[in-house]
């Protein structure tokens, strides 16, 4: 065997390629294990993990948006539930196993940026992760830009734009989630290059973005596949399943798992639980299951219930009554029905109890054997303190003057008669007369004089309402929507005195546990809609930005600032290579058009492979940076500096592509050639010099004085913290 | 494979039968508005309004350019409507007031859809059968006749909208012979149109998208044509530039230069526009002005920002709410006039002795400015302000004019030099907070709720002169100087159309809906998910509800999944190189080229609306079902005669086209004989009532009528 290729890696790959020669064929030859060391990866590898994880311990204090995820690794220790709308649950999981592995107990209050850790915090642990992503992305740059057929030498270039790149750097070496979602946008990138099984991995939700372009390019493809006319339809119909299986159900299953094992892991109650649905809190240990285990689970005639709003928005609330009357003029001088106010209330109180009564029998109790309450039932809702009647009329409601008041009736004897009976309709029945299930059903009340339906209007009243939240009848407009849709969630059968012995055995029959019929998909489907459609209120930060200002790099953020000595952390890119990345995309856009056109009159400046070579490296580099930033001018939420930085990340990747093409193919002559190389060495020097000139914000030492940090103010809108003296 | 049918193919005289029937359908949706129907509703209220100001010349402001508003305006001029009518509520009777015109006008161009409708398709698919069953869709769905009885801009929109893809795809069709009279007809009619559509909404965007990348498909083919010169490339493009960008642009200036000839009085609208521009309108405080020209300390001023649509500089009693910034009084910019933007111009030490002589505000002084109403002085200090979190916010604080260091501004004119007196209405003025130095100005941003909707204003750290934090004065009140008569720089044409076009942009933007509002979603629509109540509530009222009729809408619904599976499956089989037969060639052709132009069409009037912000309605959807329903017309003739071919002898084969054809058009003709009443109108009990001549129409849930 020792004359023999044993197997080949691909000539730049760290892959140790090993072979055993079969059974027989060892104890012939000794067994070879050849390997193929490329010694730039190498050295790119030990430098990107020197520059991020160089003192990653400092600051030993909470930087920036530590303080946001931190939480969240917190809660993972602790095992406690929560909702996070930034993106799937995967990155933060990712987080947490290395404060896990650190042997974090979560024991840490994040609440304020630049406060000291305390000794129990692993924090070179909790950062690692991060920062070993980040130093993987250099190598992973180098193996793209090689994967799409350019030079060793462009590669390099490639991978220490990346290395010697401020931002990405800081971005890195701190507990965040921007190193991980671009190593892993580059990781795919590769693998697909690699034409390997590919994987998805995501993060955040930018990392979709990636995906679809990958779709994209994998589809365009299959298409050109298609045109083949060599290919018989079965192995098409072959290659087009290996694909869906490799590019949809694989992301997807594991998207799916992300979501198990987090749910998996976190099993308590929480401080995000009132968002989700009553039946999502009683799954969850603590909370509300504590409250709702062993209730019966259909709700009959005399029936005491609480009734929560689905919508959870502005917040969570349930159906509420109290003495205070509705005033008999409000400021704007409308008049209203003076009847007992009925509002939605934030908090648990025992004037949110309501008694399911039937029109046709005066008794508040269930009856033995119990009757429930089925969809389509006329049923009257009896306020638990004080015994009114819920009652709309046609007065209108304070807040909506287009919808109806909804009061607890009083008889004032003005030809105001009560109009007090429901329709119980509901919702996400399978049948027609499915019976009204504790917290599983969703119900609408519709009043049946005037049709008008029960809604949380989500305004809050004045003071005389406390402030609490509008219930209106609407009339208008009875389409579907969670604000006219409420559930029960606390509910007990009524028995009067003498029941009292019938009380065992009215709990024991319909018994259940709610959080076993919750199967996977139903929390996940939930979890995943209250992700999208979560809005965060803050409306603006003080280092927000518009994704206009990235291109230019107008915006920084500061990080981190000594408490005492001026030393800071900002993230801030390296100007040059944010320049010249820049204007190598203007190039690459501008030369293709002129190709495109003049190809089209059949005018060939370029040999045909390396147009091919040109144009499969614009679908990844300029497609990569345009799906990772375009989407952003669509976006409401607020935007920051670091969400610029896998789109950054491509664009950087282009440089050494528009260098060599101009090299190769636009430089004739020698003398052209050599000037051309000096240029780049020279543009190459000075990206190293203003890295090491901004490196002291970049890595927080050493402190500078108030002339230097003024010296670094190269652009007036960056906020750089100069300490008054 | 078997050949498709023969003898379909349309040549010769273009079915001139067909243009009677079309004529007559016509008639029968103009003749409908003679029923007397004497309430205004809906949105009437809104455009009716703007007609009635066009006829006063009073000048307005709403979010849409001014064409559709305009030829509201014209049509109820020359009918003899005399602009009296209030439009206050939907609902309420037009008497003896003559809007027959009005509604005359949007009816006619509502109907024109039918014959562009048909006579696209037909240029498209080559098939008189085609472009009967599209223009038998759009005769007998409720919505589209609904929405062209009233006076809506829909109509004319969707009437530019068809113009321009009926033009476009004519001029297509002239593409043989470029160049000839025909051509260049064509060409021009297709600018023509997109002015009219960009002209009635924006909306009309899309279309001139559809437009673009057509003609970016168009000259890309002749670029690859190597018989043709370059030269000749470039009179292609140049005549495509002439017409399509240049004609349309011309236009649609010139609706805005008729826009502001005729609107010359003041009205409502003023507000929004900047002193400048306010003074040209007849009856405005600013027209011909007189007031005393330089500041002097003492006098009362209000002060408007200098950018598009920048308000007024304003305070209310109401304190800022908890949690932002320090609870002092609101300060705000505001863009109507109001009391409360009335501010006196004081020296910072002390009130002026009134007996003293007038004592003029010179540039680099440094002054307090006292709010008139509440007595509090425009105060800043380094608390965030409430939206934009990098400014400083700005409050009124102290009492009687009593307050802190914190109150004293600098007060500079840009360009000027310090000592010279500041003037009204032209000088641009800088405040600059003494105490940190920073630049009061608007951000531009709504407050919300707390802030009653009005605009934020803060201190910007940054010192850049931009139109935000710069500011004139415009009026002056100050007794003890004598009144002259100012000539305030004249706007240019080119200034007063892009800032209403600014108003335009960032009132849209401002449409948003509220917390807990149910809004029509994108997804609702081509299932007809939900209708808009057009007239009427209750039971013993005239109701008219806005609601596509089902079948045609589930038909076209149904037919784009079916036609995606055609046009895939086509274009998978030309790929694989499989040999098709001329015929099978030529359906191919139409459904790829024909087909996949309209689809893209549909694609462009539908997708760009799950992206907006702004609140969505219902009859937003009908330019994007226009196209729907030619993809139907086409998607299914192509389909039957596909499937026709099946059947070896021609007249089977014809019996199964003509039957299939048949067959849909008598199943739209029964479904628009069951929910006819649902456009004309319907009296009685709700539909959700037994008794109701409605009750077993109401096949969704969601359906009101």
């Amino acid at each position: 065997c020792g004359d023999r290729e044993v197997r080949r890696c691909s000539t730049d790959s760290l892959l140790f390629g090993q072979t055993f020669d079969g059974m027989l064929g060892f104890l012939k030859n000794p067994v070879v294990v050849t390997a193929e060391i490329n010694v730039n990866l190498v050295a790119l590898t030990v430098m990107g993990l020197i520059s991020r994880l160089w003192g990653l311990s400092y600051p030993r204090a909470v930087v920036f948006d530590e303080v946001y995820y931190g939480q969240f690794v917190s809660l993972y220790m602790k095992r406690i539930f929560f909702v996070d709308d930034s993106g799937p649950p995967f990155g933060h999981m990712l987080l947490a196993l290395g404060g896990y592995l650190g042997g974090f107990d979560g024991n840490f209050l994040w609440n304020r940026i630049g406060a000291e850790y305390s000794m129990n915090v692993p924090v070179w642990s909790l950062r690692l992760l991060p920062a070993l992503a980040g130093a993987l992305c250099i190598p992973l740059a180098y193996q793209i830009l090689v994967e799409l057929q350019f030079s060793h030498c462009a590669a390099l270039g490639g991978a220490l734009l990346i290395l010697l790149e401020n931002s990405l750097i800081t971005q890195s070496r701190f507990m965040l989630l921007e190193s991980i979602l671009i190593f892993f946008i580059l990781l795919a990138v590769l693998s697909y290059l690699k034409f390997y099984n590919l994987q998805r991995h995501r993060v955040k939700y930018m990392g979709l973005f990636t995906y679809m372009l990958l779709l994209a390019i994998a589809g365009l493809h299959f298409w050109h596949m298609l045109g083949n006319q060599n290919l018989s339809n079965v192995s098409l119909l072959c290659h087009f399943l290996a694909r869906g299986l490799a590019l949809i159900i694989i992301p997807v299953a594991m998207y799916l798992s992300f979501f198990y094992v987090h749910l998996t892991l976190l099993y308590r109650s929480g401080p995000h639980d009132q968002i989700m649905t009553s039946a999502f809190q009683a799954s969850l240990e603590g909370g509300l299951a504590r409250i709702t285990q062993g209730q019966p689970l259909e709700v009959a005639y005399g029936s005491q219930i609480t009734l929560r709003n689905v919508l959870g928005k502005p917040m969570q609330c349930w159906l509420h009554s109290h003495t205070n009357t509705y005033p008999i003029r409000y400021e704007n001088g409308r008049g209203s029905s003076h009847q007992q106010q009925v509002t939605c209330y934030p908090f648990k109180d025992v004037n949110n109890w309501w008694i399911v009564k039937d029109p046709g029998m005066q008794q508040l109790v269930v009856s033995n054997p119990p009757r429930p309450v089925r969809h389509g039932h006329i049923v009257q809702l009896v306020h638990g303190i004080t015994t009114r009647y819920l009652n709309t009329h046609d007065v209108a409601a304070p807040l909506s003057p287009h919808s109806q008041e909804v009061s607890c009736y009083i008889d004032y004897n003005v030809s105001m008669p009560a109009q007090n009976l429901w329709r119980v309709e509901i919702v996400n029945r399978e049948t027609d007369t499915d019976v009204w299930k504790t917290i599983l059903s969703e119900v609408r009340f519709v009043h049946v004089n005037t049709s008008a339906v029960l809604k949380l209007s989500g305004a809050s009243l004045p003071e005389w309402g406390y402030r609490q939240l509008e219930v209106v009848g609407e009339k208008l407009s009875k389409g579907y929507h969670q604000s006219m849709v409420w559930n029960v969630e606390e509910h007990r059968y009524g028995k009067s005195q003498e029941q009292k012995e019938r009380e065992v055995e009215l709990h024991s029959p319909t018994q259940m546990d709610i959080s076993k019929n919750l199967s996977f998909m139903a929390k996940f489907t939930e979890l995943q809609w209250k992700i999208l459609t979560l809005k965060n209120e803050d409306t603006e930060h003080k280092y927000s930005s518009s994704a206009l200002d990235w291109i230019t790099m107008d915006t920084n953020i500061a990080y981190w600032l000594h408490p005492t000595s001026g030393a800071q952390i900002h993230l801030l890119g390296n100007v040059l290579t944010w320049a010249s990345a820049n204007v190598a995309a203007v190039i690459y856009v501008c030369l293709s058009l002129w190709y495109l056109v003049r190809r089209r009159r059949k005018i060939y400046d370029i040999p045909e492979d390396a147009w091919q070579l040109w144009v499969s490296a614009g679908e990844i580099c300029v497609g990569g940076w345009a799906v990772n930033y375009l989407p952003f001018f669509l976006m409401e939420k607020t935007l920051f500096l670091y969400h610029y930085l896998p789109a950054l990340t491509f664009q950087i990747l282009l440089i050494p592509i528009v260098l060599q093409h101009l090299s190769d193919y636009l430089c004739r002559s020698l003398l052209s050639k050599t000037m051309f190389r000096a240029l780049i060495v020279a543009w190459f020097s000075s990206v190293y010099l203003v890295y090491c000139t901004f490196s002291p914000v970049t890595y927080g030492e050493p402190s500078l004085s108030v002339a230097e940090l003024k010296d670094l103010r190269w652009k007036d809108s960056w906020n750089i913290l100069i300490r008054k003296q | 494979l078997p050949p498709a049918v023969p003898g379909w193919r349309v040549g010769g005289p273009r079915g001139t039968g067909t243009w009677n029937e079309l004529s007559h359908v016509d008639c029968l949706r103009c003749s409908r508005l003679c029923f007397v129907f004497i309430f205004s509703s809906w949105d009437e209220t809104h455009f009716g309004k703007m007609g009635s100001y066009y006829i006063n010349r009073t000048f307005f402001f709403d979010v849409h350019p001014p064409l559709g508003k305009m030829l509201i305006g014209l049509a109820g001029y020359l009918s003899g409507y005399d602009g009296t009518f209030p439009f206050q509520k939907p609902g309420d009777r037009y008497e003896q007031h003559n809007y027959m015109g009005m509604r005359g006008f949007c009816a006619f161009l509502g109907s024109c859809l039918v014959p562009f409708a048909y006579l696209t398709v037909l240029e498209l698919s080559k098939s008189l059968p085609a472009a009967l069953l599209t223009a038998c869709i759009l005769i007998f769905d409720t919505g589209c006749i609904t929405l062209s009885q009233y006076i809506l801009l829909d109509p004319i929109l969707m009437f530019f909208l068809m113009g321009a893809v009926l033009s476009m795809v004519k001029c297509n069709a002239c593409a043989d012979r470029p160049f000839s009279a025909s051509w260049w007809f064509w060409l021009s009619l297709t600018g023509v149109n997109l002015a009219g559509a960009m002209g009635v909404k924006f909306v009309g965007l899309f279309v001139v998208l559809l437009v673009g990348l057509n003609t970016i498909y168009d000259l890309w083919d002749l670029l690859g044509n190597l018989s043709l010169s370059l030269v000749m490339f470039g009179k292609h493009l140049l005549a495509r530039v002439l017409c399509l960008i240049l004609l349309p642009l011309a236009l649609y200036t010139a609706v805005f230069a008729v826009h502001f000839t005729v609107l010359n009085k003041s009205g409502p609208g003023d507000g929004f526009f900047s002193s400048a521009f306010q003074s040209q309108l007849i009856g405005n405080n600013l027209h011909n002005v007189s007031i005393p020209e330089h500041l002097a300390y003492g006098s009362v001023i209000t002060m408007k920002n200098l950018r598009m649509a920048g308000g007024y500089l304003h305070s209310h009693w109401h304190l800022y709410p908890e949690g932002v910034g320090a609870r002092q009084q609101q300060v705000t910019a505001y863009l109507h006039k109001d009391l409360n933007n009335l501010w006196i111009i004081k020296k910072p030490d002390s009130d002026a002795d009134p007996s003293s002589p007038v004592e003029f505000v010179r540039h680099g002084d440094i002054i307090r400015l006292e709010h008139k109403e509440t007595s509090r002085n425009l105060h800043s200090h380094q608390h965030e302000a409430p939206l934009t979190r990098k400014h400083f916010q700005v409050t009124g604080y102290g009492i009687n004019g009593t307050g802190d260091s914190n109150d004293f501004w600098r007060i500079e004119v840009v360009g000027r030099k310090p000592g010279k007196l500041i003037k009204v209405l032209r000088s641009q003025v800088r405040l600059t907070h003494v105490a940190t130095g920073c630049i009061l100005g608007s951000s531009g941003k709504t407050l919300p709720k707390w802030g009653w909707e009005q605009v934020e204003v803060t201190c910007t750290p940054y010192l850049k002169d931009t139109p935000n934090s710069l500011w004139n004065f415009e009026d002056h009140i100050n007794p003890k100087l004598p009144n002259i008569s100012l000539d305030v720089l004249k706007p240019s044409f080119a200034e007063i159309l892009l800032e209403s076009h600014m108003v335009m942009i960032r009132g849209n933007s401002g449409l948003k809906p509220k917390d807990n509002e149910v809004t029509s979603k994108p997804w609702h629509w081509p299932i007809n998910y939900q209708g808009l109540r057009f007239s009427g509530v209750n039971e013993t009222d005239y109701r008219v509800y806005l609601l596509g009729n089902p079948v045609v809408w589930w038909l076209n619904l149904f037919t784009i999944g079916l036609y995606l599976l055609t046009a895939i499956s086509t274009a998978v089989a030309l790929k694989r190189g499989v040999q098709l037969s001329s015929e099978l060639k030529e359906l191919s052709r139409v459904v790829l080229r024909g087909g996949g132009q309209i689809a893209l069409g549909w694609l462009l009037h539908y997708l760009p609306f799950f992206m907006m912000g702004r609140v969505l309605y219902f009859h937003h959807y009908f330019p994007a079902m226009l196209f729907s329903s030619m993809l139907t017309g086409i998607t299914w003739d192509t389909l039957l005669k596909f499937f026709a071919g099946f059947l070896s002898p021609s007249t089977a084969a014809r019996r199964v086209y003509g039957g299939g054809i048949l067959a849909l058009v008598l199943l739209i003709m029964y479904s628009f004989y069951l929910f006819h009443p649902l456009s004309y109108g319907m009296i009685g009990p709700m539909a959700s009532d037994p008794s109701s001549p409605m009750a077993g129409l109401r096949w969704m849930d969601s359906w009101e009528f």
